[in-house]
């Protein structure tokens, strides 16, 4: 018998646990799952937490509802990873041996990155909602605040669901509006890039979404330090932004096993081949999901996208085969911009998100790059779709791996 | 676009980056540090030659990757190229704009 060893059951593990054992033949392959969780989070629905949108019981489900039968799942957290031994080395001192290894250990906060943002202000006027204890600390610090500046800042890219920061804004706006406090609350909009996103025909869109909600930008601006006790946030150059209530989204990095191992790069990522996945550490080691260095938005869509290009990749490698599929960045996103109201994006390594229609069966074609109600609609089916077709790796209808330019408005 | 920069002819993009780094040069630099309101002295060349670098390596640049290169810190680069220093240093070197941001 052979073994495969998926390292994480987050989004992508499972995504590949659900694939592989629909395809490897039983008799000749293990696969097992290694992840110390209990719950898996829907970390999607952790924006919608602060708002009282979402209750936290109803986006975590336990996380062995997900992993199929017949996939041995390791309960355990694993402590180092040895290429040359292939085998990975469990907190608790075991070896599990394998001739596959796929990493999926997707990314985490990690604040302490930052002078003064873990200090005794940490969730009393400094949070996070990129976490669950983070997203609920913050919902009851909103309940009851009674306005100020409400300061969204972004820490350094890249982070996971880059649009989330903007989310939080455009909903913190409507949040307000609909409690007749909006006129005590200032909301700005703090970030290292040069403008509200990363491409420009979609910052052009959201730039004007954040004027028109009276949502102030102050772009180019790299942290130093949180000074908690006089409430301010100080940028490399020196420049000051003062907060009441500070929503930062900390660095992400990937899992310190990676430093422990030997294999990640400045932020734990590991090296990969944006194509084929492959590890750049060893050929029988793939990353997928968050973990790897692939240029392309951390997101759960694009996990969906590159399993499948994976699971074929896989294939060919057991088989001795060149790799025939390539991965091309495909990402696409849903962008809640409040009043019930979202924004699509669909986008690849190359092109950039554009305007035209998006096909999703049984839901019908979505607005790219436009504020609708059908795309809100969309963002909150995603969460059925997340339990019931992403998970556990069924093909969602009309929408390929690869990036399709049907619709699009494509200039060249 | 075509345009002048430091006696010679070169490419540009709409935000004013060199489109082939062999058309870079020292005096080409200075051009565009002049431009950029940039004076450069021996420290500011050290972290340009270093930006060149890793770019013909194909490293992804961020700020973090420069203050960690033992080059300069982060508040060293800041000094050096006030108010976004990622993206001046980057225009000076003849390198694209970084997009360590996506
Ligand atoms: C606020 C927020 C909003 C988001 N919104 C969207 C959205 O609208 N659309 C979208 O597509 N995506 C969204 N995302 C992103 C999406 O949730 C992630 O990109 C996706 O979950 C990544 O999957 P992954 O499997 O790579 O990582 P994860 O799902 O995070 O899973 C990683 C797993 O690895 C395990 N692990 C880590 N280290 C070890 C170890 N040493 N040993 C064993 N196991 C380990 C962890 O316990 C975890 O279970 C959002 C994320 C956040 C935080």
């Amino acid at each position: 018998m052979k073994n495969i060893v998926i390292l994480g059951s987050g989004t992508a593990g499972t995504i590949m646990a659900n694939h592989l054992t629909g395809d490897l033949p039983k008799d000749e392959w293990t696969i097992s799952i290694i992840d110390p969780l209990k719950w898996h989070y829907y970390q999607p629905g952790f924006l919608f937490v602060p708002f009282e949108m979402y209750d936290p019981e109803e986006i975590r489900k336990p996380i062995e509802k997900f992993i199929p039968k017949g996939v041995d799942f390791i309960n355990k957290e694993a402590d180092v990873i040895l290429p040359e031994e292939n085998t990975v080395r469990l907190k608790d001192g075991t070896n599990v041996n394998y001739d596959i290894l796929i990493i999926a250990t997707g990314s985490d906060i990690a604040p302490q990155e930052t002078e003064g943002m873990k200090g005794p202000c940490w969730r009393k006027d400094v949070f996070d909602f990129y976490s669950n204890d983070g997203a609920i600390a913050l919902r009851d610090k909103l309940k009851d605040w009674e306005g100020g500046h409400l300061v969204v800042h972004i820490t350094e890219m890249p982070i996971k669901c880059p649009v989330a920061p903007l989310e939080f804004a455009f909903l913190a706006d409507s949040f307000f509006k609909d409690k007749n406090m909006r006129d005590k609350v200032k909301i700005s909009f703090v970030t290292p890039l040069s403008g509200a996103f990363t491409k420009p025909k979609a910052t052009a869109v959201l730039q004007h979404l954040l004027t028109e909600k009276n949502i102030e930008v102050v772009p180019d601006f790299y942290i130093e330090k949180v000074d908690g006790e006089n409430k301010k946030i100080v940028d490399y150059g020196g420049r000051e932004v003062e907060y009441d209530v500070l929503v930062t989204i900390p660095t992400n990095m990937g899992n310190p096993l990676m430093e422990r191992s030997g294999i990640g790069d400045d932020l734990n990522f590991v090296p990969t081949d944006k194509g084929t996945l492959q590890s750049k550490v060893k050929d029988n080691i793939f990353v997928i999901g968050d973990a790897t260095d692939v240029p392309t938005s951390k997101a759960g869509s694009v996990a969906h996208f590159e399993a499948e290009i994976l699971l074929d990749n896989i294939k060919s490698f057991i088989r001795g085969e060149a790799f025939k599929e390539e991965f091309d960045g495909h990402a696409n996103c849903f962008i809640e911009t409040g009043n019930s109201k979202a924004i699509l994006i669909d986008f690849n390594y190359e092109h950039e998100p554009t305007t035209g229609s998006f096909p999703i069966t049984g839901i019908g074609p979505m607005k790219l790059l436009k504020e609708t109600r059908m795309n809100h609609l969309g963002k909150l089916a995603f969460k059925w779709i997340y339990w019931n077709m992403l998970l556990p790796g069924r093909k969602i209808p009309l929408v390929t791996p690869n990036m399709s330019k049907a619709g699009k408005d494509i200039e060249d | 676009m075509e345009t002048q920069i430091g006696g010679s002819s070169v490419e540009v993009t709409d935000e004013g980056y060199l489109k082939d780094i062999n058309q870079w040069s020292r005096e080409v630099a200075i051009g565009i540090a002049e431009k950029e309101g940039v004076t450069l002295a021996d420290d500011h060349w050290k972290v340009l030659e270093f930006l060149q670098n890793q770019y013909k390596n194909g490293t992804p640049l961020t700020i973090r990757s420069v203050g960690k290169s033992g080059v300069c810190s982060i508040k060293e680069l800041y000094a050096l190229f006030p108010d976004g220093p990622l993206k001046k240093s980057t225009k000076i070197a003849g390198i694209p704009k970084p997009v360590s941001c996506i």
